[in-house]
Protein backbone atom coordinates (compact mmCIF):
# COMPACT_ATOMS: atom_id res chain seq x y z
CA UNK A 1 0.00 0.00 0.00
CA UNK A 2 3.08 2.45 0.81
CA UNK A 3 4.21 2.70 -2.73
CA UNK A 4 0.51 3.57 -3.80
CA UNK A 5 0.53 6.03 -1.49
CA UNK A 6 4.08 6.96 -2.60
CA UNK A 7 3.04 7.16 -5.89
CA UNK A 8 0.24 9.48 -5.79
CA UNK A 9 2.43 12.03 -3.88
CA UNK A 10 5.45 12.00 -5.79
CA UNK A 11 5.36 14.67 -8.83
CA UNK A 12 4.74 12.42 -11.25
CA UNK A 13 1.55 10.74 -9.48
CA UNK A 14 0.52 14.13 -8.83
CA UNK A 15 0.58 15.42 -11.88
CA UNK A 16 -1.32 12.43 -13.43
CA UNK A 17 -3.90 12.99 -11.08
CA UNK A 18 -4.25 16.59 -12.76
CA UNK A 19 -4.29 14.97 -16.43
CA UNK A 20 -7.01 12.10 -15.19
CA UNK A 21 -9.26 13.89 -13.44
CA UNK A 22 -8.87 16.79 -16.34
CA UNK A 23 -9.65 14.43 -18.82
CA UNK A 24 -12.91 13.25 -17.68
CA UNK A 25 -14.44 17.14 -16.95
CA UNK A 26 -13.18 17.46 -21.00
CA UNK A 27 -15.43 15.00 -21.26
CA UNK A 28 -18.03 16.17 -19.28
CA UNK A 29 -17.92 19.04 -20.72
CA UNK A 30 -19.34 18.10 -24.02
CA UNK A 31 -22.04 16.08 -22.55
CA UNK A 32 -23.28 18.90 -20.61
CA UNK A 33 -23.06 20.91 -23.82
CA UNK A 34 -25.08 18.59 -25.84
CA UNK A 35 -27.38 18.29 -23.00
CA UNK A 36 -27.81 22.55 -22.38
CA UNK A 37 -28.08 23.21 -26.71
CA UNK A 38 -31.26 22.48 -25.71
CA UNK A 39 -31.88 25.73 -24.30
CA UNK A 40 -32.19 26.71 -27.78
CA UNK A 41 -35.29 24.79 -28.87
CA UNK A 42 -38.15 27.11 -28.88
CA UNK A 43 -40.48 25.47 -27.27
CA UNK A 44 -40.90 26.87 -23.86
CA UNK A 45 -38.61 24.64 -22.00
CA UNK A 46 -40.60 21.62 -22.62
CA UNK A 47 -37.50 19.81 -23.99
CA UNK A 48 -35.04 21.05 -21.80
CA UNK A 49 -37.47 20.60 -18.94
CA UNK A 50 -38.25 17.16 -19.18
CA UNK A 51 -34.15 16.78 -20.16
CA UNK A 52 -33.41 18.23 -16.93
CA UNK A 53 -36.19 15.87 -14.74
CA UNK A 54 -34.19 12.99 -16.44
CA UNK A 55 -31.00 14.30 -15.43
CA UNK A 56 -31.99 14.42 -11.59
CA UNK A 57 -33.83 11.56 -11.36
CA UNK A 58 -31.61 9.17 -13.45
CA UNK A 59 -29.62 7.07 -10.37
CA UNK A 60 -26.88 6.32 -12.65
CA UNK A 61 -26.24 9.92 -13.85
CA UNK A 62 -26.35 11.14 -10.14
CA UNK A 63 -23.68 8.51 -9.63
CA UNK A 64 -21.75 9.92 -12.16
CA UNK A 65 -22.64 13.66 -10.63
CA UNK A 66 -20.97 12.98 -7.27
CA UNK A 67 -17.95 11.62 -9.11
CA UNK A 68 -17.96 14.98 -11.72
CA UNK A 69 -17.90 17.32 -8.22
CA UNK A 70 -15.10 15.07 -6.39
CA UNK A 71 -13.44 15.55 -9.26
CA UNK A 72 -13.53 18.91 -10.14
CA UNK A 73 -12.81 19.40 -6.24
CA UNK A 74 -9.73 17.15 -6.76
CA UNK A 75 -8.15 18.81 -9.66
CA UNK A 76 -8.79 22.16 -7.97
CA UNK A 77 -7.47 21.20 -4.76
CA UNK A 78 -4.27 19.53 -6.31
CA UNK A 79 -3.59 22.14 -8.80
CA UNK A 80 -3.74 24.57 -5.81
CA UNK A 81 -1.13 22.47 -4.25
CA UNK A 82 1.04 21.96 -7.31
CA UNK A 83 1.22 25.57 -7.64
CA UNK A 84 2.41 26.57 -4.38
CA UNK A 85 4.94 23.46 -4.64
CA UNK A 86 6.24 25.03 -7.99
CA UNK A 87 6.31 28.58 -6.25
CA UNK A 88 8.18 27.33 -3.68
CA UNK A 89 10.64 25.34 -5.70
CA UNK A 90 11.28 28.34 -8.22
CA UNK A 91 12.16 30.61 -4.62
CA UNK A 92 12.78 33.44 -7.14
CA UNK A 93 12.45 34.93 -10.44
CA UNK A 94 14.12 36.99 -12.80
CA UNK A 95 14.67 40.49 -13.15
CA UNK A 96 14.44 40.16 -16.93
CA UNK A 97 11.58 38.14 -18.32
CA UNK A 98 11.91 36.10 -20.84
CA UNK A 99 11.21 36.12 -24.18
CA UNK A 100 11.49 32.55 -25.11
CA UNK A 101 8.11 31.15 -27.21
CA UNK A 102 6.24 29.35 -24.55
CA UNK A 103 2.06 30.23 -24.59
CA UNK A 104 0.72 32.19 -22.38
CA UNK A 105 -2.18 29.93 -20.89
CA UNK A 106 0.70 27.23 -20.15
CA UNK A 107 2.29 29.59 -17.96
CA UNK A 108 -1.31 31.02 -15.95
CA UNK A 109 -2.74 27.47 -15.73
CA UNK A 110 -3.40 28.17 -11.49
CA UNK A 111 -4.50 31.68 -12.25
CA UNK A 112 -7.08 30.57 -15.30
CA UNK A 113 -8.04 27.54 -13.19
CA UNK A 114 -8.89 29.68 -10.19
CA UNK A 115 -10.98 31.83 -12.00
CA UNK A 116 -13.11 28.81 -13.42
CA UNK A 117 -13.25 27.78 -10.06
CA UNK A 118 -14.46 30.82 -9.24
CA UNK A 119 -17.18 30.83 -12.42
CA UNK A 120 -18.29 27.72 -11.54
CA UNK A 121 -19.39 28.81 -7.73
CA UNK A 122 -21.60 31.57 -9.35
CA UNK A 123 -23.04 29.02 -12.39
CA UNK A 124 -23.70 26.27 -9.58
CA UNK A 125 -24.55 29.48 -6.91
CA UNK A 126 -27.90 30.16 -9.58
CA UNK A 127 -28.54 27.26 -11.09
CA UNK A 128 -27.78 23.56 -9.16
CA UNK A 129 -27.68 25.09 -5.75
CA UNK A 130 -31.38 26.91 -6.31
CA UNK A 131 -32.60 23.59 -8.09
CA UNK A 132 -31.40 21.96 -4.97
CA UNK A 133 -32.99 24.12 -2.48
CA UNK A 134 -36.55 24.04 -4.52
CA UNK A 135 -36.67 27.34 -4.50
CA UNK A 136 -37.28 26.89 -8.83
CA UNK A 137 -41.14 26.85 -9.90
CA UNK A 138 -42.90 23.73 -10.90
CA UNK A 139 -44.24 23.01 -14.63
CA UNK A 140 -46.35 21.03 -16.19
CA UNK A 141 -45.30 19.11 -19.61
CA UNK A 142 -47.71 17.83 -21.45
CA UNK A 143 -47.19 13.80 -21.53
CA UNK A 144 -46.01 14.03 -18.10
CA UNK A 145 -48.05 12.29 -14.70
CA UNK A 146 -46.48 15.14 -12.62
CA UNK A 147 -45.10 18.43 -12.59
CA UNK A 148 -41.51 19.31 -13.25
CA UNK A 149 -39.16 21.95 -12.04
CA UNK A 150 -38.91 24.99 -14.53
CA UNK A 151 -35.15 24.91 -14.86
CA UNK A 152 -35.60 26.65 -18.44
CA UNK A 153 -37.41 30.06 -17.07
CA UNK A 154 -34.94 30.57 -14.38
CA UNK A 155 -32.04 30.29 -16.93
CA UNK A 156 -33.66 32.37 -19.16
CA UNK A 157 -34.62 34.94 -16.55
CA UNK A 158 -30.72 34.68 -15.61
CA UNK A 159 -29.46 35.27 -19.09
CA UNK A 160 -31.68 38.68 -19.60
CA UNK A 161 -29.22 40.13 -17.08
CA UNK A 162 -26.54 41.29 -18.67
CA UNK A 163 -24.16 41.20 -16.08
CA UNK A 164 -24.70 37.57 -15.81
CA UNK A 165 -24.32 36.99 -19.44
CA UNK A 166 -20.87 39.28 -19.57
CA UNK A 167 -19.75 36.67 -16.64
CA UNK A 168 -20.67 33.91 -18.39
CA UNK A 169 -18.40 35.02 -21.50
CA UNK A 170 -15.82 35.86 -19.55
CA UNK A 171 -15.72 32.38 -17.43
CA UNK A 172 -15.96 30.77 -20.90
CA UNK A 173 -12.95 32.26 -22.62
CA UNK A 174 -10.71 31.59 -19.48
CA UNK A 175 -12.48 28.25 -19.59
CA UNK A 176 -11.06 27.94 -23.59
CA UNK A 177 -7.35 29.51 -22.39
CA UNK A 178 -7.34 26.35 -20.09
CA UNK A 179 -8.34 24.17 -22.18
CA UNK A 180 -6.03 25.47 -24.96
CA UNK A 181 -3.06 24.08 -22.70
CA UNK A 182 -4.49 21.56 -20.93
CA UNK A 183 -6.39 19.30 -23.68
CA UNK A 184 -2.70 18.43 -25.15
CA UNK A 185 -0.76 18.68 -21.77
CA UNK A 186 -2.73 15.81 -20.58
CA UNK A 187 -1.70 13.55 -22.95
CA UNK A 188 2.14 14.72 -22.37
CA UNK A 189 1.56 14.09 -18.85
CA UNK A 190 0.18 10.28 -19.68
CA UNK A 191 2.94 9.47 -21.53
CA UNK A 192 1.11 9.61 -24.63
CA UNK A 193 3.15 11.55 -27.12
CA UNK A 194 4.06 9.45 -30.49
CA UNK A 195 5.31 11.64 -33.54
CA UNK A 196 1.93 10.65 -35.78
CA UNK A 197 -0.92 11.25 -33.15
CA UNK A 198 1.06 14.28 -31.46
CA UNK A 199 -0.42 16.49 -33.48
CA UNK A 200 -3.14 15.29 -34.55
CA UNK A 201 -4.12 15.62 -30.55
CA UNK A 202 -2.78 19.33 -29.96
CA UNK A 203 -4.77 20.26 -33.37
CA UNK A 204 -8.13 18.44 -31.48
CA UNK A 205 -6.94 20.28 -28.59
CA UNK A 206 -7.31 23.60 -30.18
CA UNK A 207 -10.09 22.81 -31.86
CA UNK A 208 -12.03 21.93 -28.62
CA UNK A 209 -10.60 24.69 -26.92
CA UNK A 210 -12.74 26.30 -29.21
CA UNK A 211 -15.71 25.02 -30.28
CA UNK A 212 -16.44 23.73 -26.76
CA UNK A 213 -16.68 27.36 -24.76
CA UNK A 214 -18.32 28.93 -28.00
CA UNK A 215 -21.08 26.32 -28.31
CA UNK A 216 -21.80 27.49 -24.18
CA UNK A 217 -21.26 30.97 -25.10
CA UNK A 218 -23.95 30.82 -27.95
CA UNK A 219 -26.02 29.99 -25.33
CA UNK A 220 -26.89 32.87 -22.95
CA UNK A 221 -25.89 35.10 -25.88
CA UNK A 222 -29.06 33.81 -27.97
CA UNK A 223 -31.65 34.11 -24.95
CA UNK A 224 -30.18 37.70 -24.25
CA UNK A 225 -30.55 38.93 -28.27
CA UNK A 226 -32.67 36.40 -29.51
CA UNK A 227 -35.13 34.94 -27.06
CA UNK A 228 -35.67 37.99 -24.68
CA UNK B 1 31.68 47.59 -28.76
CA UNK B 2 30.63 49.42 -25.69
CA UNK B 3 28.10 47.56 -22.91
CA UNK B 4 26.41 48.28 -19.74
CA UNK B 5 26.60 44.84 -17.73
CA UNK B 6 24.46 44.52 -14.90
CA UNK B 7 25.49 41.80 -13.18
CA UNK B 8 24.36 39.74 -10.47
CA UNK B 9 26.70 40.00 -7.19
CA UNK B 10 26.35 37.56 -4.00
CA UNK B 11 28.82 36.86 -1.80
CA UNK B 12 27.93 33.37 -1.11
CA UNK B 13 24.60 31.68 -0.15
CA UNK B 14 23.92 33.41 3.17
CA UNK B 15 23.87 36.87 1.46
CA UNK B 16 20.97 38.61 -0.08
CA UNK B 17 22.59 39.75 -3.49
CA UNK B 18 21.79 42.18 -5.98
CA UNK B 19 22.80 44.04 -9.35
CA UNK B 20 26.00 45.59 -10.00
CA UNK B 21 26.32 47.61 -13.24
CA UNK B 22 29.79 47.86 -14.75
CA UNK B 23 31.07 49.54 -18.60
CA UNK B 24 32.55 47.00 -20.56
CA UNK B 25 34.24 47.74 -23.90
CA UNK B 26 33.91 44.05 -25.96
CA UNK B 27 35.24 43.10 -29.76
CA UNK B 28 31.87 41.39 -31.72
CA UNK B 29 34.18 38.25 -32.35
CA UNK B 30 34.62 37.66 -28.61
CA UNK B 31 32.87 34.83 -26.91
CA UNK B 32 30.67 35.83 -23.92
CA UNK B 33 32.46 34.26 -21.52
CA UNK B 34 35.67 36.17 -23.05
CA UNK B 35 33.72 39.08 -22.58
CA UNK B 36 33.20 38.37 -19.38
CA UNK B 37 37.04 37.70 -18.27
CA UNK B 38 37.78 40.99 -19.89
CA UNK B 39 35.55 42.18 -17.12
CA UNK B 40 37.09 40.43 -14.69
CA UNK B 41 41.05 41.37 -15.81
CA UNK B 42 39.65 45.78 -15.37
CA UNK B 43 37.86 44.03 -11.76
CA UNK B 44 41.15 42.75 -11.08
CA UNK B 45 43.15 45.74 -11.85
CA UNK B 46 41.19 47.91 -9.44
CA UNK B 47 41.57 45.44 -7.12
CA UNK B 48 38.17 44.28 -6.66
CA UNK B 49 36.60 41.10 -6.65
CA UNK B 50 36.39 39.39 -9.87
CA UNK B 51 32.96 37.63 -11.07
CA UNK B 52 32.71 34.46 -10.03
CA UNK B 53 31.27 32.26 -12.73
CA UNK B 54 32.12 28.90 -13.89
CA UNK B 55 33.54 27.99 -17.03
CA UNK B 56 35.86 24.83 -18.30
CA UNK B 57 35.48 23.57 -21.97
CA UNK B 58 34.30 26.53 -23.70
CA UNK B 59 33.33 24.59 -26.61
CA UNK B 60 29.99 24.08 -25.49
CA UNK B 61 30.06 20.06 -24.09
CA UNK B 62 31.19 20.39 -20.36
CA UNK B 63 27.94 22.54 -19.66
CA UNK B 64 29.43 24.72 -16.61
CA UNK B 65 29.34 28.31 -18.47
CA UNK B 66 25.64 28.56 -16.90
CA UNK B 67 24.30 32.32 -16.66
CA UNK B 68 20.84 34.03 -17.85
CA UNK B 69 21.42 36.50 -20.25
CA UNK B 70 18.65 39.21 -20.83
CA UNK B 71 15.96 36.71 -18.76
CA UNK B 72 16.82 33.81 -21.11
CA UNK B 73 19.62 30.72 -19.83
CA UNK B 74 22.52 30.73 -22.56
CA UNK B 75 21.55 34.31 -23.83
CA UNK B 76 19.21 35.07 -26.64
CA UNK B 77 20.12 32.20 -29.12
CA UNK B 78 18.78 29.02 -28.80
CA UNK B 79 20.97 25.77 -29.46
CA UNK B 80 23.77 27.00 -27.77
CA UNK B 81 25.97 27.51 -24.31
CA UNK B 82 27.24 30.83 -23.45
CA UNK B 83 30.32 30.11 -24.48
CA UNK B 84 29.04 29.51 -27.58
CA UNK B 85 27.50 32.89 -27.66
CA UNK B 86 29.30 35.75 -29.55
CA UNK B 87 29.18 39.37 -29.18
CA UNK B 88 28.28 40.13 -32.64
CA UNK B 89 24.68 39.18 -31.40
CA UNK B 90 24.62 42.27 -29.08
CA UNK B 91 24.67 45.54 -30.24
CA UNK B 92 26.70 48.58 -29.22
CA UNK B 93 25.42 50.44 -26.08
CA UNK B 94 23.39 47.20 -25.02
CA UNK B 95 22.54 47.07 -21.89
CA UNK B 96 22.69 43.17 -21.07
CA UNK B 97 21.55 41.41 -17.93
CA UNK B 98 23.50 38.53 -16.29
CA UNK B 99 21.75 36.31 -13.32
CA UNK B 100 22.32 33.25 -11.96
CA UNK B 101 20.38 30.28 -12.46
CA UNK B 102 17.05 30.27 -9.90
CA UNK B 103 15.69 27.53 -8.21
CA UNK B 104 15.51 26.29 -5.23
CA UNK B 105 17.38 23.29 -5.61
CA UNK B 106 20.31 25.10 -7.13
CA UNK B 107 21.28 27.22 -4.88
CA UNK B 108 23.56 30.61 -5.38
CA UNK B 109 27.71 29.53 -4.25
CA UNK B 110 28.78 32.85 -5.38
CA UNK B 111 28.22 35.60 -7.60
CA UNK B 112 26.52 33.49 -10.93
CA UNK B 113 27.91 30.42 -9.48
CA UNK B 114 25.20 27.49 -8.46
CA UNK B 115 25.63 24.36 -6.40
CA UNK B 116 23.96 21.51 -9.10
CA UNK B 117 25.40 18.70 -6.91
CA UNK B 118 21.01 18.19 -6.80
CA UNK B 119 21.79 16.50 -10.63
CA UNK B 120 24.72 14.45 -9.36
CA UNK B 121 22.00 12.71 -6.65
CA UNK B 122 19.52 12.35 -9.82
CA UNK B 123 22.52 10.48 -11.65
CA UNK B 124 23.13 8.65 -8.77
CA UNK B 125 19.79 7.02 -7.97
CA UNK B 126 19.58 5.47 -11.22
CA UNK B 127 21.54 7.36 -13.96
CA UNK B 128 23.92 4.45 -15.28
CA UNK B 129 24.24 1.00 -15.95
CA UNK B 130 25.42 -1.58 -13.57
CA UNK B 131 25.96 -4.95 -15.45
CA UNK B 132 29.06 -5.41 -16.95
CA UNK B 133 28.88 -4.84 -20.59
CA UNK B 134 32.44 -6.50 -21.53
CA UNK B 135 34.64 -5.11 -23.91
CA UNK B 136 34.16 -3.44 -27.01
CA UNK B 137 31.37 -5.72 -29.08
CA UNK B 138 31.04 -6.21 -32.80
CA UNK B 139 29.55 -3.57 -34.52
CA UNK B 140 25.79 -5.11 -35.37
CA UNK B 141 26.17 -7.89 -32.61
CA UNK B 142 22.96 -6.33 -30.97
CA UNK B 143 20.87 -4.67 -33.95
CA UNK B 144 19.08 -1.17 -32.94
CA UNK B 145 17.23 0.18 -35.24
CA UNK B 146 18.80 3.79 -36.85
CA UNK B 147 16.07 5.71 -35.30
CA UNK B 148 16.13 4.24 -31.46
CA UNK B 149 19.93 4.85 -31.71
CA UNK B 150 18.69 8.42 -33.05
CA UNK B 151 16.76 8.87 -29.80
CA UNK B 152 18.70 7.75 -27.40
CA UNK B 153 22.10 9.61 -28.35
CA UNK B 154 19.44 12.78 -28.68
CA UNK B 155 19.10 12.43 -25.38
CA UNK B 156 22.70 11.35 -24.39
CA UNK B 157 23.32 14.55 -25.57
CA UNK B 158 22.49 16.64 -22.12
CA UNK B 159 25.30 18.33 -20.86
CA UNK B 160 23.57 18.57 -17.39
CA UNK B 161 23.82 22.18 -17.17
CA UNK B 162 20.69 22.74 -15.74
CA UNK B 163 18.90 25.37 -18.54
CA UNK B 164 15.78 23.49 -18.01
CA UNK B 165 15.28 23.98 -14.31
CA UNK B 166 16.53 27.52 -14.82
CA UNK B 167 14.11 28.46 -17.78
CA UNK B 168 11.19 26.26 -16.36
CA UNK B 169 8.72 28.27 -14.16
CA UNK B 170 8.35 25.86 -11.40
CA UNK B 171 12.11 24.62 -11.52
CA UNK B 172 11.48 21.64 -12.65
CA UNK B 173 14.11 19.03 -13.43
CA UNK B 174 12.04 16.50 -15.52
CA UNK B 175 13.83 17.67 -18.85
CA UNK B 176 16.78 17.01 -17.51
CA UNK B 177 16.17 13.49 -15.70
CA UNK B 178 13.72 12.36 -18.47
CA UNK B 179 16.91 12.81 -21.14
CA UNK B 180 18.66 10.40 -18.72
CA UNK B 181 16.76 7.87 -18.08
CA UNK B 182 15.51 7.88 -21.97
CA UNK B 183 18.65 7.24 -23.38
CA UNK B 184 19.55 4.59 -20.89
CA UNK B 185 15.72 2.94 -21.53
CA UNK B 186 16.09 3.00 -25.21
CA UNK B 187 19.23 1.04 -25.09
CA UNK B 188 19.35 -2.88 -24.36
CA UNK B 189 21.88 -2.58 -21.91
CA UNK B 190 19.86 0.22 -19.88
CA UNK B 191 16.44 -1.55 -20.51
CA UNK B 192 17.59 -4.13 -17.51
CA UNK B 193 17.17 -1.70 -15.08
CA UNK B 194 14.67 0.43 -15.98
CA UNK B 195 12.05 -1.01 -13.54
CA UNK B 196 13.69 0.93 -10.88
CA UNK B 197 15.68 3.55 -12.88
CA UNK B 198 12.77 5.52 -13.61
CA UNK B 199 11.21 4.79 -9.44
CA UNK B 200 14.16 5.84 -8.00
CA UNK B 201 15.56 8.94 -9.98
CA UNK B 202 11.81 11.07 -9.59
CA UNK B 203 11.98 9.81 -5.87
CA UNK B 204 15.07 11.62 -5.75
CA UNK B 205 14.21 14.76 -8.32
CA UNK B 206 11.42 15.27 -5.48
CA UNK B 207 13.19 15.18 -2.78
CA UNK B 208 15.59 17.69 -3.81
CA UNK B 209 12.76 19.96 -4.36
CA UNK B 210 12.77 20.22 -8.11
CA UNK B 211 9.05 21.67 -8.58
CA UNK B 212 6.33 19.48 -11.21
CA UNK B 213 6.40 19.59 -14.78
CA UNK B 214 3.29 21.37 -16.36
CA UNK B 215 4.18 20.98 -20.14
CA UNK B 216 4.71 24.36 -20.83
CA UNK B 217 8.09 23.65 -22.66
CA UNK B 218 10.27 26.70 -21.87
CA UNK B 219 12.86 23.46 -20.69
CA UNK B 220 12.70 22.37 -24.53
CA UNK B 221 12.92 26.48 -25.78
CA UNK B 222 16.43 26.91 -23.82
CA UNK B 223 17.77 23.89 -23.52
CA UNK B 224 21.72 24.47 -25.40
CA UNK B 225 21.40 20.57 -26.94
CA UNK B 226 17.68 21.13 -28.27
CA UNK B 227 16.35 18.10 -26.24
CA UNK B 228 12.80 17.83 -26.54
CA UNK B 229 10.16 17.51 -24.06
CA UNK B 230 8.85 13.74 -26.21
CA UNK B 231 11.75 12.91 -23.54
CA UNK B 232 8.90 14.08 -20.56
CA UNK B 233 6.27 11.47 -22.32
CA UNK B 234 8.77 8.70 -22.36
CA UNK B 235 9.42 9.00 -18.32
CA UNK B 236 6.10 9.53 -17.73
CA UNK B 237 5.36 6.41 -19.16
CA UNK B 238 8.79 4.72 -17.60
CA UNK B 239 7.86 5.87 -14.49
CA UNK B 240 4.22 4.55 -14.20
CA UNK B 241 5.39 1.21 -15.61
CA UNK B 242 8.07 1.49 -13.40
CA UNK B 243 5.91 1.68 -9.91
CA UNK B 244 2.97 -0.18 -11.44
CA UNK B 245 4.91 -2.99 -12.99
CA UNK B 246 8.23 -3.34 -11.16
CA UNK B 247 8.78 -5.23 -7.62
Amino acid sequence: MKWLINFFTSSIGRKLIMSLTGLFLILFLVIHLLGNLQLLVDDGGVSFNAYAYMMTHNPLIKVVAYGNYIFIVLHAVMGLILWAKNRAAKGSTYAVKSNAKVTWASKNMALLGTLILAFIFIHMGDFWWKMKMDVVPYVTIEGMDHQVKDLYSKVSHTFNNPYMVAAYIVGLATLSFHLWHGFQSAFQTLGLNHPKYSPIIGGLGKAYAVIVPLGFAIIPLYHFFVMK
Amino acid sequence: MKLKLKVWRQQNNKDKGGFQTYDVVAEEHMSFLEMMDVLNESLIAKQETPVAFEHDCREGICGSCNMVINGRPHGPNSGTTTCQLHMRFFKDGDTIVVEPWRSRAFPVIKDLVVNRSSFDRIIQAGGYISVNTGGTPDGNSIPIEKDVAGEAMDAATCIGCGACVAACPNGSAMLFTAAKVSHLALMPQGKVESNRRAKNMVATMDKEGFGMCSNIGACEAECPKEISIDHIARLNREYVGSVFGGA
